[in-house]
């Protein structure tokens, strides 16, 4: 494989992404599957790069979920996504920043389809403001937040503790990036490095140390995809989806996987767990799994956040290997303890994949 | 009074159409931007559907111009202008001509495999195009993978940047179903214990023997012919390539691992068809190809009088259609400058859909 067909490539998909002054808006359901990822693409911004970022609770769903399982109308979604645009046009703001894969995929879609079609825009336009009476400029940069973290992924790793390296043989991490489809699927220009060879996580690897190893099963969907999972009959297809995914990274021995998505993590996190509870097959070395990370959480890690602090005690598959590889001082004894010290209780191990 | 005819593009077309206007007594002067005549078919070994060397071929077109017309190699017009009915055209060696007709034969460029990026051309070892495959046998080199080791499967993927929407390409490029053909058949040949599969959408065998070749390759040489669009192709661990892809008359999704991925480049407007165009003033149509003044009866006459197509750079066009072509534009050339009645001739405008 030669790096420099994809370094052409790479060269092709770069976008413009806005350095300060950013409108940011949470995605439904980061907060519950790894709600440490968020916060911690907060702190970093503003405490350690001097970002101006401004949310707002007043911000609502983009309806991205209903919208992929055809249960929501485009024309509401559409809608619904002018009202978000007028929230940040009403607090001042221009650079729109989601933290979410498909509410980027979403808003991209929509700028697009407004941009060839500007009367869609214009009924979109009345709509909102006979629902609401409001008004909406669009906004002038769209990034989404793996974009933002990925621009600064030099400045993160100037002022890193620790690097995706093994402390024991100084050889690079080996990191599987996966990247949510609808960053770059769809419109392969909107996303740093395009649609087939992505950049915007393989550069964060690259600058904190890591390597990343690419696979046949690389493009494969995580299984999430909506329609795969939210149809209760349809979870055996997800799981498969899954399933493809490790059993092609597996010979290449990966240490980790880092995502840029709200269902991917979640799910080749969870999954291993069912795989290695029905099958009792495990991905990694001695019973481990492949711990599975948000970007949030590896620019936290290579900051010398506290791994409890930014949430890594809610992933199903361990993220120890990682730590202990990477040199990261934690103390295990405050793995299960609450915000206020208190011990929460310990989950129940699993049968086949180790477990701390 | 002789008429001087500048012919633009020293491939099969220019030389042609030279050797036919150049006998019946036109002074021609034939321009080359490379260094020597003969454009893609230099880099080809045997030609469909006959497997005839393709130097043969060439040295065909030569006897017709050879000491018979004024060729000028590396040369490019640099400037372009109409005083009444002649041309006055210079040349990047200072030299200056005037000519009553000019004859624009700048062919294709073959297209880039780089931009289909789910195949990986330029990124997986194993990824070859079917240019690459031809200079091969030109150079009578070894055919090896990248470990050095006999391909034992091959696949080749047809219509990669034709007919094909992603990339820009809805035309189909005509050359590409029968030279996956002949070129597996010399595959297999060079490795008969190879298995070969040929990923195709719709097989265009519409030439003469080109249905008799696919049949040879079917039933002589057991080559696979399998209905389906590759979705993507990835490098394995070992530097085989993982190919998926449908097949449609079987109804199902398949994955193949193959030693040798060879894609089937199709045409695309050369670069220099594009700079002439612009400089002449002439109109491209839709697919980027020249516009000719009608499709059906005037496919070498543009819309500027004294300006005349051959070849593909009209469109896509096999070696023999180049030739037939050739000569038409020498045919309909000398009518517009011997003001035969045929050339005065007209039809109602039809748009280029």
């Amino acid at each position: 494989m030669r790096d420099e067909g994809k370094k052409r490539i790479w060269q092709e998909y770069q976008k413009e992404i806005a350095d300060d002054n950013y409108y940011y808006v949470r995605s439904c359901i980061r907060q519950t599957f790894f709600p440490g990822s968020e916060h911690t693409f907060v702190k970093i911004l503003k405490e350690e790069l001097a970002k101006n970022l401004y949310e707002t609770p007043a911000h609502t769903t983009c309806t991205g979920i209903g919208y992929h399982s055809d249960v929501v109308p485009f024309e509401t979604t559409m809608t619904v996504v002018a009202r978000q645009f007028s929230l940040m046009s009403e607090a001042g703001y221009k650079n729109y920043v989601p933290s979410c894969i498909t509410s980027f995929g979403l808003y991209t879609e929509i700028l697009e389809i407004w941009h060839e079609h500007p009367e869609i825009e214009d009924k979109i336009k009345e709509w909102l403001w006979k629902a609401t009476k409001r008004e909406f400029k669009k906004p002038e940069n769209l990034a989404h937040s793996s974009d933002i973290i990925y621009k600064f992924r030099e400045n993160i790793a100037s002022i890193a503790k620790y690097k995706l390296v093994n402390n024991e043989n100084g050889k690079p991490l080996k990191v599987v990036e996966h990247i949510g489809c609808h960053y770059s699927k769809m419109f392969p220009q909107k996303g740093v490095g395009g649609a087939e060879y992505p950049y915007v996580l393989t550069g964060m690897v690259k600058s904190w140390g890591g390597e990343v190893i690419d696979y046949p099963e690389r493009r494969h969907c995580c299984g999430f995809g909506f329609r795969q999972y939210i149809v209760q009959a349809n979870r055996g297809y997800s799981l498969g989806c899954s399933k493809k995914k490790f059993e092609s990274m597996e010979p290449y021995e990966p240490d980790m996987i880092i995502t840029n998505c709200p269902g991917c993590p979640m799910f080749l996190d969870r999954w291993q767990y069912v795989i290695s509870e029905t099958e009792g097959k495990t991905y990694g070395k001695d019973g481990h799994g492949i711990p599975v990370f948000t970007y949030e959480e590896v620019a936290g890690l290579v900051l010398g956040y506290d791994p409890w602090e930014i949430g890594l005690q809610l992933h199903q598959v361990p993220c120890e290997p990682v730590l202990e590889k990477m040199g990261i001082r934690y103390d295990p004894a405050k793995k299960y303890l609450g915000k206020n010290g208190e011990y929460l209780g310990k989950p129940v191990s699993p049968d086949y994949l180790k477990f701390y | 009074m002789e008429y001087r005819v500048l012919v633009i593009g020293g491939g099969i077309a220019g030389m042609e159409a030279s050797a036919f206007m150049s006998d019946m007594g036109f002074g021609v002067t034939l321009i080359e931007r490379k260094n020597k005549l003969g454009g893609h078919l230099l880099d080809w070994e045997k030609l469909f559907p006959t497997m005839r060397l393709g130097s043969e071929v060439l040295d065909f077109l030569h006897q017709g111009v050879d000491d018979k017309v004024d060729i000028k190699c590396n040369t490019e017009v640099i400037s372009f202008n109409r005083i009444g009915d002649k041309f006055e055209i210079e040349l990047n060696n200072s030299e200056k001509l005037t000519v009553d007709a000019v004859l624009v034969t700048t062919g294709y460029d073959i297209f880039d495999a780089v931009r289909k990026e789910e195949y990986g051309y330029g990124i997986y070892d194993n990824v070859i195009t079917s240019a690459d495959l031809e200079k091969m046998f030109c150079e009578n080199r070894e055919i090896l993978t990248s470990n050095g080791n006999k391909p034992q499967k091959i696949g080749f993927v047809h219509c990669v940047g034709s007919r094909d929407e992603k990339v820009g390409n809805v035309y189909c490029s005509k050359v590409c179903c029968v030279t996956a053909v002949k070129q597996s058949i010399e595959l297999k040949e060079k490795f008969p214990d190879s298995e070969i599969y040929c990923f195709y959408m719709d097989l265009r065998m519409y030439g003469m023997h080109f249905e008799h070749l696919y049949k040879v390759a079917q039933e002589k040489y057991g080559i696979h012919f399998i209905r389906g669009r590759l979705s993507e192709s990835f490098e394995n661990q070992d530097g085989t390539i993982m190919v998926k892809v449908e097949d449609t008359l079987v109804g199902r999704p398949m994955k193949l691992n193959v030693d040798l991925l060879v894609l089937m480049v199709g045409f695309v407007p050369a670069e220099g068809t594009l700079k002439i165009g612009s400089m002449l003033g002439l109109e491209n149509g839709i697919n980027g190809f020249f516009k000719t003044k009608d499709q059906h009866t005037l496919t070498n006459v543009s819309a500027i009088p004294g300006i005349f197509f051959a070849g593909t750079c009209t469109s896509p066009k096999t070696i023999t259609n180049t030739i037939t072509d050739a000569r038409a534009a020498a045919s309909t050339i000398a009518s517009y400058l011997h003001s035969h009645d045929v050339d005065k001739r007209s039809i109602n405008e039809n748009p280029d859909k």
